[in-house]
């Protein structure tokens, strides 16, 4: 928050943390609703960071999840340690996850949630170490439906 | 058509979240998945489910949904119950299915 044009957050995640899973998502949904952001931006970077958080907390060990704003862009990162993914392409495609019937029965594992971070993005990154972790780079342009 | 009226009409129960029955409810969404949900829901929508854990709280709050109502008597968890009324999102009951709520729900929204 240093510099008056762009603004920078940090969030961890825990996995397994049903508890306060939601809570980085939210977190960032009232930061860009704060600085007047436009809804139908908020509204990507939500779906975009919820997923993501809720990967975290399904897979993962640990994430930081990054927010930055600058008066061009919106960047999403998240760099997460867990046992990574071996095939990405199966990963990205619909209907495919790894989820156990616990999460489903909760609704989770419908094998949406990488492609629903990537079609609310206007940028989407994705790197995994299998045995390490993942990491995943979104950016929103924010030019496209700027209100002056 | 407000909250608290559809809540009248259908005989539904408040079982947390009192104090936001007064927003407008824009329409419905029916599922259990929460992925469709965040992807799929709009803003003031009155959402339909049989999930009755903590994170659909966080669901409805990320999507600014109107409430939720979980059908066919099924009690959500205590720490649901505790989410909806810390981030006021109005928590319904009803005893009928989803089909029957979701069916009458459209009936009185669209009339």
């Amino acid at each position: 928050m240093s510099n008056e044009n762009e603004l920078s957050h940090r969030f961890e995640i825990n996995g397994r943390d049903f508890s306060n899973a939601g809570r980085a998502s939210t977190s960032i949904k009232e930061i860009l609703q704060e600085i007047g952001i436009d809804s139908s931006i908020i509204v990507r970077a939500a779906i975009a960071s919820y997923e993501a958080e809720m990967n975290v907390v399904m897979y993962a060990r640990r994430a930081v999840l990054t927010l930055n704003v600058t008066p061009e862009k919106l960047h999403l990162k998240l760099e997460d340690e867990g046992p990574g993914i071996e095939n990405i392409d199966l990963a990205m495609k619909e209907g495919f996850s790894t989820a156990t019937d616990e999460m489903r029965e909760m609704g989770f594992g419908a094998g949406m949630g990488l492609p629903n971070i990537k079609k609310n993005a206007d940028e989407f990154e994705i790197s995994s170490t299998p045995g390490k972790g993942t990491t995943i780079k979104i950016t929103i342009s924010l030019d496209s439906t700027e209100n002056k | 058509m407000k909250l608290k009226e559809i809540i009248e009409k259908l005989q539904l129960k408040v079982l947390a979240g009192q104090d936001k029955l007064d927003v407008e409810v824009t329409g419905g969404y029916t599922s259990d998945l929460l992925s469709d949900v965040i992807a799929n829901s709009k803003e003031g929508n009155l959402w339909v489910t049989l999930q009755t854990h903590q994170n659909i709280i966080a669901v409805a709050k990320l999507k600014d949904l109107a409430g939720i109502i979980i059908v066919n008597n099924r009690e959500p968890d205590e720490d649901t119950l505790q989410k909806a009324n810390e981030e006021n999102v109005p928590l319904i009951g009803s005893e009928e299915m989803a089909y029957e709520v979701a069916g009458k729900l459209y009936e009185l929204i669209s009339s």
